[in-house]
């Protein structure tokens, strides 16, 4: 036991990037100076990465923890990996030149037979003998039971009982068109989805396209899962071809293909590509939505490269000030809204980045654009803004205030970038609803406001008990007795 | 209900064995392959492996480095690996990658994959496509169940909700048929199987074949679990859409329970550093708060703080002998109390200030009245203005989800303005959110015919007719209704109630939602167990779109029908009293009575921490116990972020 405790000890200590070793001596120094090499190398890249492990501390546990002595092992190959995929891709997709020719390797068929230990038997001759012409051969060398695998003898619905118990069975027999569905059909009715999948990885194989897919158009249970198989893979020609064939799936072949736009890194790439897909045939709504997510993205580009350009020669105020957090790109509309409230706010219409030009081309609604410039303008404490922003003028050229959010809004994202009491006490007063008024003046300290309520409600007992929540002294406290007495004056005359 | 008549429900049987058969079936695997080796490890399978192992059990069998699974091995590593991990595509071409980077630089090794809880087909396609089937030997581990507390049992397979209701992918069917057969043979044999949902038939249906096969052992044994109930999660999607206020729920709502634990962070734990903490009936703090609502936390919080403050001021004047009785004996317990103690004072506090910053109350009133079906324009512009205001993605959709299932799916023009004003809040990519929430019936346009495109309501009429009865989930979320308004008046979901709902002593399974709604998935729950089935529920059962089941003596037994007849004596018992004593007493006497009182409630897609607040109650007031078997402990942002698309 305290062996065990001392070897967690020693594990808890070991270095990071060497994972713990027991016995060979010899190599400990060769394998430091690597590991050291290691660390020095990958520490740009590591230390980052590491955040995670860092942030967990293991509160005294006696038994120590897999999940947190796992070693980020990592050594910066994640290129390598990029790169892997795309020629992954070409190779799935020419599927029947990737099968091995080879005798000594192994062949589809062989998957199913799955165990291991017989990996001896699993060559492509083996797994056709089953017919007709019986080779007695292999028969010697195996048990009788195991023999049966391969034999002929298993009917479609055993063949699926015995898939789905992990034991191994050829499909290989399965020949005609009618046997195949047969099989289909029962590995359906077994609910097992490991077998179903099975099956359709077999029949995908040894069906032309256009079969497959005719057949699916009736079993949608095995459709489904062709649909996962193929997304899981990443084979996304013959997904498409598949959706394209199956009508009611149109709308999953157009949005199967809008979804790779997420896995394009580059932005004008990204771009390009989304442009693209403005003619798929999506819905009239869907197809607005992504014209406006070209649209934006197109903006973004343009606002980005500007703005870094800006930033970057350190001559806007602005962005010395407020240096921006992270770039622009691919960020939501509103978002997009809030920093070109935030930094753009005065530029003429016909400029991209300007809010108005954004709030044109979007079709943004007014209660979403005061709501955003609101909450950029009262970032940037300028009072002045968020005035002009909540009045409007008449006709007649009378100025009257007012807010598609309300004013409790209104406040609220005011007192959330601490504006001063004169400039929130304008827009408490302004609130409707008379409880909500008094509440929020009352918690805001707005001290006209709820003198001026109370005064309106010709609540007496109220005012005079408001007179202990303010400064004696005060201009307030003088205001309250002015009221009272002139309310009492009123009273007399 | 008859406070007297109550009955101690009875205990839990022993899942620790669980654990020890999945760590000695490990251990065999790891000794399959003799000799040093380096481990990678899936990062889902992490947590669990936990649970059941530790780091020094693993070098006892030659565990030489431990890696995660996509970090690629250091320079010296073993001339073993062992990958331990969950069945998929991905994975094996990380493997793949790795056996050929090694054939390249000639380089040879042993590969071992071991898949947990099993292989599929197509992994083992992927290794033959990579050319390294045959370079790798392949195993399983059936760890299919993970004990998580005394009635909580987890597959860990949070993947089952999307697969399942999204995909249609019927993958995981069998790792919870085998789940069942194996518990079956462990505590079983069960009495009466219920169910309700196609999942839940087919692994039922599939679990029985499997029964059929194996040779009954353990036939003859005294069964430890009565009876099952087996619940496709897409039965109810409204509860495990509430906001939860129940401690555990708010502690899972808030900081994301993962495997039974949780990381409190400094602003818990009040100091600079993080603490993991074991949440179970182990912890004599959280056993007593977990199933309580969230208002009477503080005050059992405070009383437990100023006994404990009362304990040690009891060792002033104490004599030098006393000290040390104390010291020795009862000093250890305080610590430790006192350390929970804060913990769960420090969670609170911090759920407060979260959840004031959010307005988590108008959120809750925004809920009630979506469940109880008043204001609807009011909540609608509610949810307009969360979004708006980019309060949080998840939480919106959160919303919308619930708006559109409590009301049989949106009006068109809210569901357009909706849907616009999201994408411009969090992002135009979400529009593949909305096609998967459509799909799955989460989030759906009244009048489902003008949401299709006119070549596709021409197509799916077509593909109805030629299919004939056919269609199946991929059309059926579509077409289907949620009636959740017709249900919960024939189900008395909402109490009406004068007065204040008492959650210090609540009445029924509503508290768990501030007494404004019982759990739907609960009711049936109750319903059936009530009635021995699911007689008198046919109006509800068709709402629910059917595939109901009721099978006695199921699995290897064959005929015990005698079981479930005891359980429903007890639930009619309850109901009335007095009527049946000698039926009563002679069911007592039976020695088999308290497994009957034992019931396995399988949750297929998820469960959350207030449908197991609202069970545990409901046991205590029937004297019975449920035990929890589910795919995964969910809540709904964890069903919100399945739905969401990342790149790939």
């Amino acid at each position: 036991m305290s062996r065990v405790r001392a070897d967690e000890e020693e594990y808890w200590h070991s270095s990071k990037f060497r994972a713990f070793t027991f016995d060979d001596e010899d190599d400990e120094l060769s394998q430091l100076k690597e590991s050291k090499r290691a660390v020095n190398s990958l520490r740009d890249i590591v230390d980052d990465d590491d955040d995670d492990l860092e942030r967990v501390s293991w509160s005294g546990e006696p038994v120590g923890s897999i999940s947190w002595s796992i070693k980020e092992t990592a050594s910066g190959s994640t290129s390598s990996l990029d790169g892997r995929d795309s020629s992954l891709q070409k190779g799935s997709s020419s599927y029947a030149a990737a099968l091995p020719k080879q005798a000594s390797s192994y062949s589809l068929s062989s998957l199913f037979k799955g165990r291991n230990k017989l990996s001896s038997f699993q060559s492509l001759s083996d797994a056709l003998t089953d017919t007709g012409v019986k080779n007695y051969a292999p028969e010697l060398r195996r048990p009788k039971a195991e023999y049966k695998d391969y034999s002929g003898d298993w009917s479609p619905k055993d063949t699926v009982r015995r898939m789905q118990r992990g034991k191994v069975c050829s499909l290989e027999r399965f020949r005609s068109l009618q046997d195949k569905l047969v099989l289909l059909d029962e590995a359906v009715a077994g609910h097992d989805g490991n077998v179903i999948t099975a099956v359709l990885i077999f029949l995908k194989r040894t069906l032309r396209r256009e079969i497959l897919f005719r057949e699916l158009e009736v079993r949608q249970v095995a459709l489904c899962h062709l649909i996962h198989f193929l997304r899981e893979t990443g084979e996304q020609k013959f997904l498409l071809d598949l959706l394209r064939t199956h009508c009611f799936f149109l709308l999953s072949l157009q949005l199967s293909q809008y979804r790779e736009h997420l896995n394009i890194q580059d932005v004008e790439k990204r771009r390009e590509f989304l442009k693209g897909c403005i003619g798929l045939p999506f819905s009239a709504e869907d197809t607005s939505h992504i014209q406006d997510h070209y649209t934006l993205l197109e903006r973004q580009i343009i606002i980005e490269a500007n703005d870094r350009h800006l930033e970057m020669a350190g001559q806007s105020e602005l962005f010395r000030k407020y240096p921006r957090k992270a770039s622009i790109l691919n960020m939501p509309l509103v978002t997009t809204l809030f920093y070109s409230c935030f930094y753009h706010y005065t530029e003429a219409e016909g400029m991209f980045s300007s809010p108005t030009n954004l709030k044109k081309t979007f079709k943004i609604p007014d209660k979403q654009y005061v709501l955003t410039a609101l909450a950029a303008r009262a970032k940037l404490r300028a009072w002045g803004d968020v005035d002009a922003l909540l009045t409007t003028k008449n006709w007649l050229g009378y100025t009257k205030k007012k807010a598609p959010i309300g004013f409790h809004r209104v406040v609220e994202i005011l007192q959330r970038n601490n504006a001063p009491v004169q400039v929130l006490q304008e827009y408490v007063r302004l609130v409707e609803d008379v409880e909500t008024r008094l509440n929020l003046a009352t918690k805001y300290k707005c001290h006209d406001v709820v003198i001026e309520t109370y005064r309106d409600l010709k609540d007496r007992i109220q005012l005079t008990a408001y007179k202990g929540k303010v400064e004696r002294g005060s201009a307030e406290e003088e205001k309250i007795n002015s009221i009272l007495s002139n309310t009492v004056r009123n009273a007399y005359s | 209900m008859a406070l007297a008549g109550r009955r101690d429900a009875p205990e839990p049987p022993d899942f620790g064995i669980l654990k020890r058969l999945a760590r000695d079936q490990l251990v065999y695997l790891l000794e399959q392959l003799p000799g040093k080796k380096d481990l990678f490890i899936e990062a889902d399978l992490m947590s669990p492996l936990d649970r059941i192992a530790n780091v020094s059990i693993l070098k006892q069998h030659d565990v030489d480095k431990l890696y995660k699974v996509e970090t690629r091995p250091a320079p010296g590593a073993s001339d073993q690996f062992c990958f331990l991990v969950r069945p998929r595509v991905r994975t094996m071409r990380f493997i793949a990658d790795i056996v050929n980077a090694d054939k390249m630089s000639g380089r040879s090794r042993k590969y071992k994959i071991i898949f947990s809880p099993q292989k599929f087909y197509a992994c083992e396609m992927v290794l033959e496509e990579e050319g390294v089937f045959g370079d790798v030997t392949c195993d399983e581990w059936s760890f299919y169940l993970l004990p998580l507390d005394e009635d909580i049992i987890s597959m860990e397979l949070p993947e089952f909700f999307r697969d399942y209701f999204l995909e249609g992918d019927h993958r995981w069917i069998n790792p919870v048929a085998r789940a069942l057969q194996l518990l079956n043979s462990l505590y079983g044999p069960f009495g009466k199987t219920h169910g309700i949902g196609r999942c839940a038939k087919m692994s039922y249906e599939l679990w029985r074949d499997l029964e059929e096969e194996s040779d009954g052992e353990g036939q003859g044994r005294k069964p430890e679990i009565g009876h099952v109930f087996l619940m496709d999660r897409d039965t109810d999607y409204v509860t495990a859409l509430c906001s939860q206020v129940v401690y555990e729920g708010l502690v899972d709502d808030t900081f994301r329970i993962k495997c039974g634990s949780v990381d409190f962070g400094p602003d818990v734990t009040s100091s600079d550093k993080s603490i993991k903490v074991l949440l179970n009936s182990q912890d004599k703090v959280f056993s007593q708060i977990r199933n309580e609502h969230f208002s009477n936390v503080f005050g059992f919080l405070s009383q437990k703080s100023r006994n404990l403050q009362a304990q040690y001021d009891r060792r002033r004047g104490m004599d030098i002998k006393q000290m040390k009785d104390f010291v020795s004996q009862e000093l250890k317990g305080l610590k430790q109390e006192h350390r929970l103690l804060s913990l769960h004072i420090g969670a609170c506090e911090s759920i407060m200030k979260k959840k004031t910053k959010q307005d988590f109350q108008e959120t809750i009133k925004a809920e009630h009245s979506l469940l109880e079906g008043f204001d609807i324009r009011e909540s609608t512009s509610f949810i307009e203005e969360h979004i708006d205001r980019q309060v949080s993605p998840v939480e919106s959709l959160r919303l919308m989800c619930l708006l559109s299932i409590t009301e049989n799916g949106l009006i068109p023009k809210d569901y357009r303005s909706l849907k616009t004003q999201y994408l411009q809040s969090y992002g135009p990519e979400h529009l593949l959110t909305f096609h998967n929430l459509k799909r799955i019936g989460l989030l759906t346009e009244q009048a489902a015919g003008e949401t299709l495109t006119a070549v596709e309501s021409k197509v799916s009429k077509l593909v109805t007719d030629r299919a004939a009865g056919k269609i199946t989930d991929a059309f059926s979320s579509l077409a289907r209704k949620s009636n959740f308004r017709a249900i919960s008046k024939k189900l008395g979901l909402i109490p009406r109630l004068e007065g204040e709902y008492d959650l210090k002593m609540p009445r029924d399974m509503a508290y768990v939602f501030g007494g404004a709604y019982v759990p739907l998935s609960c009711k049936i729950i109750e319903q059936v167990l009530e009635r021995r089935g699911w007689q008198g529920l046919e109006e509800v059962v068709r709402l629910l779109n059917g595939n109901e089941f009721s099978v006695s003596g199921s699995g290897a037994g064959g005929g015990r029908a005698g079981g479930i007849q005891a359980f429903s004596l007890l639930m009619g018992a309850r109901m009335a009293h007095s009527a049946l004593p000698s039926a009563d007493s002679a069911v007592e006497d039976n020695p088999a009575w308290d497994c009957q009182r034992v019931i396995l409630a399988v949750f297929l897609g998820g469960c959350t921490f207030s449908e197991i607040a609202a069970l545990r109650f409901l046991g205590k007031e029937r004297g019975c116990k449920f035990i929890f078997l589910t795919t995964a402990i969910t809540n709904s942002a964890r069903m919100m972020e399945a739905m969401i698309e990342a790149k790939a």
